[in-house]
């Protein structure tokens, strides 16, 4: 039934649905979603959380063990872990990129090796550090 | 006539902007890693003493600086692929602009109490 002059309509807006189960995204799409995502995250909240942290951990003794009490809570221990795989996720990535812009690993199998690489290191550090928390 | 069609090529700039700043932070990374790790037990004593040194602070500005200059990269990047209105991508990278200079004075006030 397609004909070749049939017109596509562009530009194709795709609802929220198709997004998230339609479209089968790539594992370097994956990488790069969501280094977006924890970009965003660092600058808000993260950044800010920590320089609150390390403002009162700096200032005295009495606001270095509020601190150290603080971290102790369940909830703040679940924000420190998703800002430590956001920090990961990040920074893996990030090298990813720029080994990418060396031109290394930019062959179809390799860049889907190494973005396994970046997403599986980042949820694995992100663990260990976790468990250290714990 | 000689005449620029698009932009104020400041693309390339931003673009290796964005990637030396993101080498120094990977380096200071690793640095503040080693050195947190050359400390313990980390008690308030020893905490306040690596913050007092100048080597410290001055890694610690360059990697506050360049995380400001890296995010406003980002940022940017972010509002001109999803907020299509010019009014309002304009305001809030004004507000971005204004939140990473906080954060940056926020930084330098922490380090040189």
């Amino acid at each position: 039934m397609a004909s070749a002059s049939a017109k596509k309509i562009r530009p194709k807006y795709l609802s929220l649905p198709a997004i998230l189960f339609q479209i089968r995204l790539p594992v370097p799409g994956w990488v790069s979603i969501l280094h977006r995502i924890s970009g965003a995250l660092l600058v808000i909240p993260f950044t800010a959380w920590l320089l609150y942290l390390l403002d009162t951990s700096l200032r005295d003794e009495e606001g270095f063990q509020a601190i150290r009490g603080y971290l102790d809570l369940p909830l703040v221990k679940l924000g420190m872990l998703v800002f430590i795989w956001a920090y990961c996720h990040h920074l893996f990535a990030g090298i990813r990129y720029l080994l990418l812009d060396l031109d290394v690993g930019i062959e179809l199998r390799s860049a889907r090796i190494t973005g396994w690489i970046v997403i599986v290191a980042g949820l694995l550090l992100t663990a260990v550090l976790g468990a250290s928390l714990w | 006539m000689k005449r620029l069609v698009v932009g104020a090529h400041y693309g390339l700039r931003d673009w290796l902007a964005q990637r030396i700043t993101a080498a120094i932070m990977v380096v200071y990374t690793g640095f503040a890693v080693a050195v947190v790790l050359a400390h313990q037990p980390i008690t308030y004593p020893v905490w306040k003493e690596l913050f007092a040194r100048g080597w410290m602070r001055v890694a610690t500005l360059l990697f506050a600086v360049s995380l400001a200059w890296h995010a406003w990269v980002g940022v940017r990047d972010i509002l001109m692929d999803y907020i299509k209105p010019d009014g309002l991508r304009l305001t809030l990278q004004v507000l971005f602009i204004l939140l990473l200079a906080s954060y940056l004075g926020w930084a330098v006030q922490i380090l040189w109490r």
